[in-house]
């Protein structure tokens, strides 16, 4: 038995140590907005926050989050910087798809917190390890430097 | 599956609407059902599940066409047969219909239609079509729906109907100002018949339409809660992953799955076939409690395959091929002139051989789908899919089972890009559900996806040009060295194919002599239509080899084209607007270099000038200035978003190492070795679009993506004197 703490709700979940953390969130914890994209850490789309850092959870063992706190994208309204990014997000229109986007806001959301007012090298660096097939980047700047305003205001 | 959970599922999920009334508007459906009760099935909605229990629970919903449904308590649904895979059809459709009903879009319940016939031709996203095919049908059955509820009013007023008109979804009584909502109405509207030609809004008086509109998908995609494809959970389903033939043409032998079956989880082990493009194959899939048993168990697996002499096929030797077919004549795809008589007598001639890369879809969310076989003859499938009607029309002719039997969820689906114009991935998952009697959920995985194709071909281009002593373009020729899409091994080589030579001959270019070409070459592994199509490989090589034209007639390169535009056409008027918005005719800094690239095809019509500095070795990409033409705009907030995204796609098979075969196998499996642009690689692009009405609307998500590769490679040439004939290349190596 593998007990996770996610969104500061413990679960207590009949899983393999080794399965990865994106599939516990996924298929037993039910939080489906955490996305499988690549399953090597090469895309982003699953990326969540494991102790306020950003973390690809199709790479990493459930078992090594254990007595952690896992925030996803359901998380982050209870979070003011997460808050401000899905607003922002949603002011500039960014999604298309929409299926990088949870990972993008997660990455988005880490950055601002250690750097409230990022650059556009602070974002190419923070947000590198994030795809998007349908090429949202120029507003995923826009939004990122809008949800900086909306922090700072 | 057991009747319970088939039972439980349903009640969910489907939703009863009594009271259908309406007829069709839409491609020729006549659906005379006055006053007949039916049990509507309608797909899943895209919006919280609390809300459509609530609309599930309600049974005097009315419908007054098939795509509008208003309930008493005024709630409105709009039925929208496009899905959207990011192209922004979830908000510009079903403007389309609120409209005209006179309804804002935000109050509006959106759901996906599911392939029924009676929702029309129309249920697929696919060509850049969803608005410029269905601008004035969809406007229509909004227009027709609200002629009825003001019909409605007036009757119940006894009031003549020409006193009333509809304003935020209430009818107004102009002389005594009186006014009624439209669930008030609804069933009584519902019961007159529908009018013909009802009058379509004043442009002018639009609300939502040609507007920044938000969409209404943005919040949920935002904060985890849009559902896609792979977000689906139904009661009692099983998972699969799908081990198949690494080699293109291989065939299965045997398998041993005694290790598989061991692996904690696993379910059992089944064959499962694969058709796709001409392309038959069989896999071994395993079937499990979660997805990451199915993976373990999929690895634990030990399957013998017979290559077939298939092994032998690779790139390298495939690309030699195409460049000795090029020595083909070919069939002729267009000819006007005398183009060899014209060739042969000019003074300046060129000629030049262009090359590009096999590429692939990679949209982010994988491949996937959950498909339920039940009570033998019926079919439940939850998709990210770009074609639900060609499923339904697939499947009941594959399975010969009427419609009612089958019910098609579309969701959000996480990129589509032409990938998902082809269920092969549903059939699969349909056929493991019907040989296991549980509803099964097949994942591919990111290797899946990368190898398995299919693919975007390559196409090699072989051109002539000709100029007069005053260097005026005289003659010119592009043949096209490619395979088709379809798979035919056998495809009669005296014939052209319009998918594979896509733009060649319609450019609006007045050259009197011409002669183009196609030279059929086949290539055997699965192809498939990918965003723009052919137009992506052939506008590449077509625009830069004009500008090998101009460059040998000593002109600049805007003008060398505006010369061969003198009659009035869109591509003239985009070709001023780019001229104009990029500043084409003031200097640039030192070491920069501007290039200039168009692109007509059956999607639309749009252009590029881009700006580029040498970095180093390479370039930076500076600035793209992007016009596209539309004549009518729905929303030019989507627009610019879908040409800022084609860019980055178009970059991305320019620059981007692509797909490439060895030992019959596709290389790459991987986003590590199959790159896509990221967002320190993205190039700032400005985008402006032109309306100017007219009875000619153009698409959107593709034609941004075919000009932008050929004004890249234009504009370093003139920064650095290198030219591009092969795609991919390296940014930062060019010179």
């Amino acid at each position: 038995m593998i007990t996770l703490n996610v969104n500061n709700k413990t679960y207590n979940l009949d899983v393999a140590p080794d399965m990865p953390l994106l599939w516990a969130i996924r298929d037993y914890v039910d939080l489906t907005g955490t996305k499988f994209g690549c399953g090597i850490a090469q895309c982003g789309a699953c990326t969540v926050h494991v102790n306020g850092s950003p973390v690809r959870s199709c790479s990493f063992p459930v078992a090594a989050a254990v007595g952690k706190n896992i925030t996803t994208i359901e998380g982050l309204a209870d979070n003011k910087i997460g808050q401000a990014v899905e607003k922002a997000w949603i002011e500039l229109q960014v999604p298309q798809c929409g299926y990088c986007q949870s990972g993008q806001i997660m990455s988005a959301t880490a950055l601002l917190k250690n750097k409230p007012k990022p650059t556009d090298a602070d974002i190419d660096a923070a947000m590198m390890g994030n795809l998007c097939r349908c090429g949202t980047y120029q507003r995923i700047r826009s939004a990122i430097h809008r949800a900086a305003e909306i922090i700072n205001a | 599956m057991s009747e319970s959970t088939t039972t439980k599922l349903h009640r969910r999920q489907f939703l009863k609407l009594s009271g259908f009334t309406g007829t069709g508007l839409m491609l020729g459906l006549s659906l005379k059902a006055n006053g007949e009760s039916v049990i509507e099935k309608i797909t899943r909605s895209y919006l919280d599940k609390e809300r459509l229990e609530t609309i599930a629970a309600n049974a005097d919903a009315y419908n007054l066409t098939p795509f509008v449904i208003i309930e008493p308590s005024g709630t409105i649904t709009i039925m929208n047969p496009r899905p959207e895979i990011g192209q922004g059809v979830f908000q510009s459709v079903p403007s389309l219909i609120a409209e005209e009903l006179e309804v804002p879009l935000d109050g509006v319940t959106i759901l996906q239609t599911g392939g029924q016939k009676k929702y029309g031709n129309g249920q697929f996203a696919g060509g850049s079509s969803s608005v410029r095919t269905s601008y004035i049908q969809m406007r229509q059955i909004g227009a027709a729906a609200k002629d009825m509820l003001i019909a409605a009013a007036a009757q119940q007023w006894g009031v003549p109907v020409a006193e009333c008109y509809a304003d935020n979804a209430k009818i107004i009584h102009k002389p005594s100002g009186k006014t009624v909502g439209y669930g008030a109405v609804a069933e009584a509207a519902s019961k007159l018949e529908v009018p013909k030609n009802p009058a379509l809004k004043d442009p002018k008086d639009f609300k939502i339409l040609g507007k920044r509109y938000p969409r209404p998908d943005v919040p949920l995609k935002s904060t985890g809660k849009a559902i896609f494809g792979i977000d689906v959970k139904v009661p009692g389903m099983v998972y699969a992953s799908i081990e198949r033939c690494p080699v293109f043409g291989g065939k299965l032998v045997k398998y041993d799955d005694t290790a598989a079956k061991k692996v904690k989880g696993v379910i059992g082990v089944e064959t499962c076939e694969r058709d796709i493009n001409g392309h038959h194959s069989v896999g071994v899939a395993v079937l499990a409690e979660n997805y990451w048993a199915a993976l373990q168990g999929r690895k634990a697996l030990k399957v013998t395959w017979d290559y077939d002499g298939h092994e032998s096929f690779n790139s390298n030797s495939f690309a030699e091929s195409l460049r000795q077919a090029a020595k083909e004549e070919g069939a002729i795809d267009h000819e006007q002139g005398n183009f060899d008589k014209a060739f042969a007598d000019a003074p300046v001639k060129l000629e030049a051989f262009y090359e590009t890369p096999v590429v692939s879809h990679s949209a982010i969310e994988p491949m996937n789908c959950i498909c339920s076989w039940y009570d033998n003859n019926k079919i439940e499938i939850w998709a990210s899919t770009q074609v639900p009607g060609r499923i339904m029309d697939q499947f009941t002719k594959k399975y010969n089972v009427p419609e009612e039997n089958i019910t098609i969820h579309v969701l959000f689906s996480g990129g589509g890009f032409g990938r998902r114009l082809y269920p092969d991935y549903v059939e699969e998952a349909l056929e493991l559900s019907k040989k296991v009697g549980k509803p099964v959920k097949s994942i591919w995985t990111r290797e899946d996806d990368t190898k398995m194709g299919p693919f975007r071909p390559m196409t090699f281009s072989a051109f002539k040009g000709a100029l007069d002593a005053n260097g005026n373009p005289v003659a010119f020729q592009h043949k096209v060295i490619a395979p088709t899409l379809d798979g035919n091994k056998n495809y009669d080589k005296t014939k052209t194919n319009k998918t594979m030579t896509e733009g060649i001959s319609e450019q609006k270019y007045e050259i009197p002599n011409m002669k183009n070409l196609f030279v059929f070459h086949y290539m055997p592994v699965p192809l498939a239509a990918w965003r723009a199509v052919t137009s992506t490989t052939l506008a590449f090589a077509h625009e830069c080899f004009l500008d090998e034209m101009a460059v040998a007639a000593k002109k600049d390169p805007m003008d060398f084209r505006m010369a061969m535009l003198t009659k009035p056409s869109d591509t003239k008027t985009l070709m001023q607007k780019l001229r104009e918005v990029s500043k084409w005719d003031t200097p640039l800094p030192k070491g920069w270099g501007r290039g200039v690239a168009q692109w007509e095809f059956f999607a639309g019509l749009a252009g590029y000038v881009i700006e580029v500095s040498k970095k180093g070795n390479g370039i930076k990409i500076e600035k793209a200035y992007a016009v596209i033409d539309l004549g009518t705009v729905v929303n030019p907030d989507t627009v610019e978003a879908q040409v800022q995204g084609a860019a980055v796609m178009a970059l991305g098979a320019a620059i981007k190492n692509g797909i490439t075969f060895n030992n019959g196998q596709t290389v790459q499996s991987n986003y590590n070795n199959n790159p896509i642009i990221r967002i320190n690689e993205m190039p700032p692009v400005e985008v402006h679009i032109i309306a100017n009405g007219g009875p000619v609307i153009k698409g959107v998500g593709e034609p941004g993506l075919p000009p932008f590769a050929p004004a890249l490679c234009n504009a370093i040439y003139a920064a650095t004197g290198k030219r591009i004939r092969k795609l991919p290349f390296d940014i930062n190596n060019i010179v």
